[in-house]
């Protein structure tokens, strides 16, 4: 009799008490995080926005600033849940052994591993509302559509959180992890239209961009700081949905795997 | 006596090699049960496929009437497990360790509060209650880990290696602990390496050796069946050659470790006035242990 590793998720809702154990720790140290959310991008927004936006036309119809603050959002959201699910993660994974303790209880490793997502996917809500408050404080929405940023940081979470345990369920150690950041984040960021329109880039590279998710989220979210409703939205929350729920299962099944050893 | 764990032909295997090798147990209520063996037997292996952290290759297993693994999540509710390495949450205090853990059983807050008083009493921590795990000691984590193995009030425990790393004082503390928990009827299974800490805590043993049970039964069965009742350790510089010479005269069998040789025999008389002789010699007449045991059955070399 063998387990069956690619056997789909079995969902419940006893990923909770992981969650509510995940919380408990951040509460500990709430205070350098919220910091860290809100400093990040205000010095990006503050620091490019207006040092280099100064010397730059509107853009797409809008200021430097406020075409930058959309991909800030993102780009906060997408770094937020990338941390959570490769350092923290892989620190309960493997460092503190957190996962075994738990595993041992009624608790199985489909429960671990949704909870895993659904944290990382809570501390870029987190970092979304930091950077919305900003955004707002700096007068560069205002429309009640900017709201929608936060289920959209919610998706974002969610979907990178998924592709991030990818790679900490690959990882031999930490160091690993600068290939994905190198690899993977670093050119997303600069395909996806977080600093510059997508169509500034050479069409092949367009062409890439188009498949990437940090695209579509930021197609969603810079009408919505500009008081608009997205143009293809339903194709960007599909393609956005789609990454977060491949990632699920094939990390899952890689950590279903590895823990099998 | 009703059995509750009932294991028929273990299998697995890791690499092509088989880590554990047609494993029969039958566990009963109450008692405390010791699986023995050097380090790489396949002790480990065979607490996780008991409780259903690994699938076997091939083999039936039933942990508390519930099929392993298939039913390993009902199981689990009435299972504690003490592991081998510490993984206590860093983060929290003693009693949020509690309080966390408890929440995976699915227990509300306030039960697991309700149990708080009495598991930190158990465990000797009720001073400890809000101070953070990295400044307890290695005893007190040792002990908090098996508080933590029992907020859900399990019926079986699984203890990986208890006491390994552990002081004298610390070590006969966790004894006290396992006993008083057998004595209010909960089952233990525990792995380990310390021949003293089998004797003294384990209604039954079985000794593993390459994946495979090489006896078992109770520790005095286990010296009864497998070795000589007496023991003469003979050593210093001369033990070895005088071993050479003199040991198969005097002893059922003898065996040379280093400068010592083990003297096994049924009557120690002949081979002490033998020895008497040799004023060179130094030794030690004692009764046979389960250390002898383990080491003629598993053997006496380095497994790393």
């Amino acid at each position: 009799m063998k387990t069956n590793h690619y056997a789909l998720p079995q969902l419940s809702l006893r990923f909770l008490p992981i969650w509510r154990r995940n919380y408990m720790v951040w509460k500990k140290m709430a205070g350098p995080s919220i910091l860290g959310h809100l400093a990040d991008p205000v010095i990006y927004m503050l620091g490019l926005g207006y040092g280099l936006g100064g010397m730059l036309p509107e853009i797409s119809g809008m200021s430097y600033i406020a075409f930058l603050s959309a991909g800030t959002v993102c780009y906060s959201t997408m770094n937020s849940a990338s941390f959570e699910a490769l350092y923290s993660g892989f620190a309960r994974m493997h460092e503190q052994r957190t996962w075994e303790a738990i595993l041992n209880t009624p608790i199985t490793l489909d429960d671990i591993v949704l909870s895993e997502i659904a944290w990382a996917a809570s501390k870029s809500v987190l970092s979304g509302i930091a950077v919305l408050l900003v955004i707002w404080i700096l007068g560069l929405a205002h429309s009640p559509l900017s709201l929608w940023i936060i289920p959209l940081s919610l998706l974002v979470g969610l979907c990178f959180a998924s592709l991030g345990l990818i790679v900490t369920a690959l990882a031999p150690g930490y160091e690993f992890f600068m290939y994905y950041f190198t690899l993977v984040i670093t050119p997303m960021t600069l395909l996806c239209g977080v600093f510059f329109p997508v169509d500034q880039l050479p069409a092949a590279l367009q062409t890439v961009s188009a498949m990437l998710p940090l695209t579509h989220a930021v197609d969603l979210a810079r009408p919505l700081l500009n008081n608009a409703i997205p143009v293809n939205f339903m194709a960007d929350i599909a393609v956005l949905t789609g990454y977060a729920l491949a990632g699920f299962y094939v990390s899952l099944v890689l950590f279903r795997r590895r823990l099998a050893q | 006596m009703s059995i509750v764990i009932q294991a028929q032909g273990l299998l697995k295997i890791y690499a092509g090699q088989r880590v554990v090798d047609g494993i029969n147990l039958d566990i009963v209520r109450g008692e405390c049960f010791g699986l023995l063996g050097p380090n790489g037997a396949g002790k480990t292996t065979t607490l996780r496929l008991l409780l259903g952290l690994i699938a076997p290759d091939a083999g039936e297993i039933s942990l508390l009437g519930q099929a392993i693994p298939q039913q390993a999540r009902e199981a689990r509710l009435r299972i504690g497990v003490v592991p081998q390495m510490d993984n206590l949450d860093p983060d929290f205090t003693v009693a949020e360790n509690l309080l966390v853990y408890g929440r995976y059983f699915g227990m509300t807050d306030a039960a697991i509060e309700a149990r708080l008083p009495e598991l930190l009493e158990f465990a000797n921590l009720a001073h400890k209650r809000d101070v953070k795990v990295p400044t307890l000691s290695g005893g007190m984590k040792r002990r908090l880990t098996l508080a933590r193995a029992l907020v859900n009030d399990p019926d079986v425990i699984f203890l990986d290696e208890p006491t390994t790393g552990l002081d004298p004082q610390a070590r006969h503390l966790i004894w006290q602990r396992l006993r008083e928990l057998t004595a209010r009827g909960k089952t233990l299974v525990l792995t380990t390496h310390f021949m003293d800490e089998a004797e003294r805590l384990c209604h039954r043993l079985a000794v593993m050796d390459n994946g495979r049970i090489i006896s078992s039964g109770t520790p005095r069965e286990l010296i009864a069946d497998n070795i000589e009742p007496q023991v003469v350790e003979v050593f210093g510089e001369h033990a070895a050659a005088w071993a050479q010479n003199h040991a198969a005269q005097h002893a059922e069998r003898f065996e040379l470790s280093g400068e010592s040789v083990f003297c096994y025999v049924r009557d120690a008389h002949p081979l002490l006035h033998e020895l008497q002789q040799h004023p060179e010699l130094r030794y030690v007449h004692r009764p046979a242990n389960l250390e002898d045991v383990f080491l003629k059955l598993t053997g006496r070399e380095m497994r790393e």
